[in-house]
């Protein structure tokens, strides 16, 4: 194998390389902050809504859930399009991932919150907080321990989803990898390349998971 | 003078089954009144509706002379707002069977975030208030442990420092002895007979016969939805005259 050439072909590519890598990392990024939002609302209405808060919400998890990402992706471009919202391929796929990335977040943070005793909100009320209060002081951080696990893989999800954007034409890493492929023909080399490159931006994220998770499981918290 | 609680005719309904079927008492300014009477027989659901924990039906609950929970407008009987009902539930203290402490937060946070966030206390003074009723219950070189690592009795204790340094008109007791290891009853029915003697208004569900009996200025016996019997406690355990209390008093252990 020549390794030189291969070495010569990424300095070449390295501005496409780099792009494509900020392309999945901006697109995942996305996806998780604003799932994560987004999968928060659906979480809370699916968990204590009444009946109209509820069943859409319910409804949006099982069919969101049930549907194939690339489907969802493909749906989400053509669609947009057809009924008049010219989205570009980085914006709807930006939103598919999103869609998609909030469902999971709703039903981990429903499991979560599901979890958790009657007593708290009855505990929470009787001292006088309103729903919003004993959400966020009380059911919300005992939620996130349960949930971070299961939510850092989530995201780990949506990093290796948003591999399927190259379909629609996002210049990701994947996409650009198969580009310069292409041209140099280096097939293994550049595929490893890019498999290292996303399990790099994955091991970051459960990095990031982990350190989370040990400020949440510190002894005492002042929450005042 | 005002009573601090008065129940009027109250009616509550689960589903079909009625399990408040005309509900009247009411509690003086520095009374303790223990609810007692058979499992089944309504007197924690009668206690719930005091800081609307429960919906009621017909009926009015006054707590400092106002009427909680529902309004009339337009003839048509109608519940509260939301913030509405918060404020009305902060008048009045509320210690649960199962504690329920926040297990997220050490004691003393347990304490102060009803100050903080629902009375806006600026912090260090929510701090000072927190360590003063921690004392108080004996809690005070525990305020930096989480619920998880105190006893039963100790996690207790601190709930009813959380529910009394929110300064409420009147404080609630369901069971608060029954989830505990029979060697921790004791130091939480201490905490709550000094509480009393200090003047605190309180209405207590228990099955502490004995307690009721030595705490009480007043004992209301439930039977079936209805109060059956209620008066000052030497007489309703010397003399009860109502054949239920009799059987129920023969039944129960003091």
């Amino acid at each position: 194998m020549d390794w030189s050439y291969f070495f010569n072909e990424v300095v070449n590519n390295r501005d496409a390389l780099l792009h494509g890598t900020a392309i999945t990392f901006a697109v995942s990024l996305i996806a998780i902050l604003a799932g994560t939002v987004l999968g928060i609302v659906i979480g809370i209405a699916v968990t204590y809504g009444n009946k109209p808060l509820r069943w859409p919400a319910r409804l949006y998890i099982d069919i969101i859930r049930g549907t194939p990402v690339l489907v969802l992706v493909l749906a989400t471009f053509y669609v947009s399009s057809a009924v008049g919202f010219n989205l570009t391929a980085f914006q709807a796929g930006a939103l598919a991932l999103t869609l998609f990335c909030a469902s999971h977040v709703g039903e981990i943070l429903r499991g979560a919150l599901q979890s958790l005793s009657r007593g708290q909100i009855e505990a929470g009320r009787a001292i006088g907080l309103t729903f919003g209060g004993i959400f966020r002081y009380i059911l919300f951080p005992q939620a996130l321990r349960y949930a971070l696990p299961t939510w850092i893989t989530a995201a780990v999800e949506m990093v290796k989803a948003s591999t399927l954007l190259s379909v629609i034409g996002v210049a990701e890493l994947l996409l650009t990898t198969q580009q310069i492929i292409s041209n140099n023909f280096l097939n293994m080399q550049f595929y490893l390349l890019a498999g290292v490159i996303y399990f790099l931006i994955d091991f970051a994220i459960e990095q990031v998971g982990r350190f989370i998770g040990r400020r949440l499981e510190q002894p005492t918290r002042r929450m005042v | 003078m005002t009573p601090i609680v008065e129940v009027r005719a109250l009616h509550k309904r689960f589903g079909e089954l009625e399990v408040l079927k005309g509900i009247d008492f009411t509690v003086a300014e520095g009374e303790v009144v223990s609810v007692i009477g058979a499992s089944g027989s309504g007197k924690t659901t009668l206690l719930r509706c005091l800081n609307l924990l429960e919906e009621f039906h017909q009926g009015e609950v006054l707590i400092g002379g106002e009427a909680i929970g529902y309004h009339t407008r337009r003839g048509q009987r109608a519940r509260v707002g939301e913030h509405e009902i918060a404020r009305q539930r902060a008048m009045t203290g509320m210690v649960f069977q199962s504690f329920n402490l926040f297990p997220h937060m050490s004691a003393l946070d347990n304490v102060t975030l009803g100050l903080t966030k629902v009375r806006g206390m600026p912090k260090n003074q929510a701090i000072e208030l927190g360590d003063h009723w921690l004392e108080r219950v004996g809690m005070l070189e525990r305020r930096d442990y989480r619920p998880s690592q105190l006893s039963g009795g100790q996690q207790q204790r601190v709930a009813i420092a959380r529910a009394i340094a929110m300064n409420p008109k009147v404080m609630l007791f369901d069971e608060a002895t029954s989830a505990l290891d029979p060697e921790r009853v004791g130091e939480v029915l201490e905490t709550i007979r000094s509480l009393a003697q200090e003047g605190m208004t309180m209405v207590l569900v228990t099955h502490e016969m004995r307690f009721a009996r030595d705490v009480s200025d007043k004992v209301v016996f439930m039977e079936d939805g209805r109060i059956a019997e209620q008066g000052p406690p030497e007489r309703l355990f010397m003399h009860p005259e109502s054949p239920r209390l009799q059987a129920f008093l023969k039944t129960s252990s003091f």
